[in-house]
């Protein structure tokens, strides 16, 4: 750090332009590691949830991945959450991250939730297009705590207690 | 180098004229990296340095604008600009140069037939019949045309091998249909369309049809007088050309009797505080500054596809096409979208089980291998194929047989990832 200036810059440039030329690949066998892969072949409560409250789709109409995500809201808290639909890897497993992370939250946990923090759960470093796969699921879940569903048990993320009653399947 | 039809093309030479063929990926310290197969070209071609080279010649020795300044650049220009013109006047068989119309590209093309032909000459009623397969570029321009004019945007069913119902043409060509915009080649499934039936057809219902030719003109003969289109549109970028350059082939009595589309300069012969008097055609068409550069860059393609040979492009494409089925029909899981390959140009387009398109195109350039992923532009197409998205790997005379094998080796290495357990 105390070096002459102009060759720090000098080895900072060389470090960068090294670190660009190896970055691209490394990250990429980090896309599919072994944790990722796991939540897309063996998802965290993928289906219907039980006693749905509430519920929303996104899509990403570009590459075709859906992802529905079902919660099931008592008292302010995420009794039981599930998700579903159709992608690529990086749409599907980080749902079921996503999935496993919120289940048994309170709801001011989960709106505090960003989506910088989505790209910190799902790990892999993304390029800017495939972020949006990873986002999909998180933005699926912010509009489902505000989407009750209307055939089931109505709540509005307030706190009011459902007519269902309460239950907690989250582990 | 012109090649006998049956003849094999020289690969290695004709790969020596495209320098970005020869790239390395993904190349760090320790490691060698991967070459290129660059197997996307139903979405854009390379470019060999003889066609970049005319491009640079004119910038650097002949540019001006074109039909205006009675200066000796201009007129350069305006001979190279007029030259390749008829360089694809030729190309496509055409009767005359006045019919083939400069665009930006395949999408202007056929807006400027939907806007000029479509609202000066659609209904309340009428009927537009395109196919399931069209790409999205011949679909929503007649879509709008048919919000501004009241007709019906109909669609021609695919079978489920993926070519037209050719069955139930005579169902949907009714005494409303007024036209019929049909893809000579689908983008997605790479069938190869029998454009004179449906023209013939067509006519005979007393329709006009409209053909897009971007995935033919680039890969198989194309003769507009033969086929008997109305219209007939494609780009330059997919064949050898730049991007910014596009035509519009149409039958001169149409293209008389249709309204300018843009409006602007060049494409009026006088003007006055009170109106407007249409040039003659090709002017008519081609309002404003053309893309004068590209089209001699069009131009400058057309003459090394001819030295090459048309049909011999033709028939390599073929012998890859039939390779890649070979190849990948022994990667178990995967699902060719489109007919068998007699029925097909160079694009196959694949699924491959529980493996998403853009994980597929992400594990391949990891291998060097350039492919497309997605909808293609053509998502009622694959509404139709009940699938989201597909993986399209399409060739060009450039590519190699080693390269499509080693497509069918990194399919089997995404295999292994996937299927862990």
């Amino acid at each position: 750090m105390k070096g002459v200036p102009f060759r720090t810059e000098l080895i900072l440039t060389v470090l960068s332009q090294h670190a660009l030329q190896v970055a691209m690949p490394l990250e990429e066998d980090e896309l599919y590691q072994e944790r990722i892969l796991d939540h897309y072949e063996e998802p965290y409560h993928r289906g219907a949830c039980p006693g749905a409250t509430h519920a929303h789709e996104e899509d990403n109409p570009l590459c075709g991945d859906v992802v529905r995500v079902e919660l099931a809201i008592d008292d302010g808290k995420i009794c039981d959450a599930y998700f579903s639909g159709d992608g690529c890897c990086i749409s599907q497993a980080s749902a079921s991250m996503l999935i496993e992370q919120i289940c048994g939250r309170r709801l001011d946990e989960v709106t505090a939730f960003t989506g910088a923090d989505m790209l910190q759960l799902f790990g892999a470093k993304l390029t800017p297009n495939r972020q949006k796969c990873c986002l999909l699921c998180w933005r699926a879940l912010q509009s489902a705590i505000y989407s009750p569903v209307a055939a089931g048990p109505v709540e509005t993320g307030s706190g009011e207690q459902p007519a269902g009653g309460t239950h907690d399947n989250c582990p | 180098m012109t090649t006998a039809p049956n003849e094999q093309l020289d690969v290695e030479r004709i790969r020596a004229d495209f320098p970005i063929l020869a790239t390395i990926l993904h190349a760090q310290a320790g490691t060698a990296g991967v070459p290129l197969a660059y197997l996307d070209n139903a979405a854009t071609t390379q470019r060999p340095r003889q066609v970049v080279q005319s491009m640079v010649d004119v910038y650097e020795k002949h540019y001006a604008n074109v039909h205006r300044g009675i200066h000796w650049l201009s007129d350069q220009s305006t001979d190279l600009f007029e030259e390749a013109r008829g360089k694809v006047s030729a190309f496509i068989g055409s009767a005359s140069t006045e019919q083939v119309i400069f665009t930006h590209g395949t999408t202007e093309s056929i807006n400027l037939v939907a806007r000029s032909w479509g609202d000066a000459n659609l209904q309340v009623g009428d009927e537009i019949l395109l196919t399931e397969m069209e790409h999205h570029a011949n679909i929503v321009p007649w879509q709008q045309a048919a919000e501004r004019t009241g007709a019906l945007v109909r669609f021609l069913p695919v079978t489920d091998d993926g070519r037209l119902a050719l069955d139930k043409l005579d169902e949907y060509l009714t005494p409303r249909t007024k036209m019929v915009a049909v893809a000579a080649v689908s983008n997605v499934l790479g069938t190869i369309n029998p454009v004179p039936e449906i023209v013939a057809r067509a006519h005979a219902a007393g329709a006009l049809v409209l053909v897009d030719a971007a995935q033919s003109v680039p890969h198989t003969k194309t003769d507009v007088t033969a086929l008997g289109a109305d219209f007939l549109a494609f780009s330059g970028h997919k064949m050898l050309g730049p991007t910014g350059v596009g035509v519009l082939y149409g039958k001169r009595e149409l293209l008389e009797a249709m309204p300018p589309f843009l409006g602007g300069g060049s494409m009026i012969r006088r003007v006055t505080t009170s109106g407007f008097e249409p040039a003659e055609l090709p002017a008519k068409f081609e309002a404003g500054t053309p893309p004068i550069v590209p089209a001699i860059g069009l131009g400058a393609a057309i003459h090394y596809l001819n030295t090459i040979g048309i049909e011999a492009v033709h028939q390599h494409e073929l012998r890859l096409t039939r390779l890649a089925h070979e190849v990948m029909s022994g990667v178990g899981g995967v699902r060719f979208l489109g007919p068998e390959p007699e029925h097909k140009s160079g694009i196959v387009s694949f699924t491959l089980e529980r493996v998403h398109a853009h994980d597929i195109a992400q594990l391949l350039d990891r291998q060097g291998i350039a492919v497309r992923a997605g909808h293609h532009c053509a998502m009622p197409l694959h509404k139709r194929l009940g699938i989201a998205a597909s993986s399209r790997a399409s060739f060009y005379f450039y590519n190699t047989a080693e390269e499509v094998e080693r497509l069918g080796r990194a399919l089997e290495e995404i295999k292994r990832i996937f299927r862990r357990k």
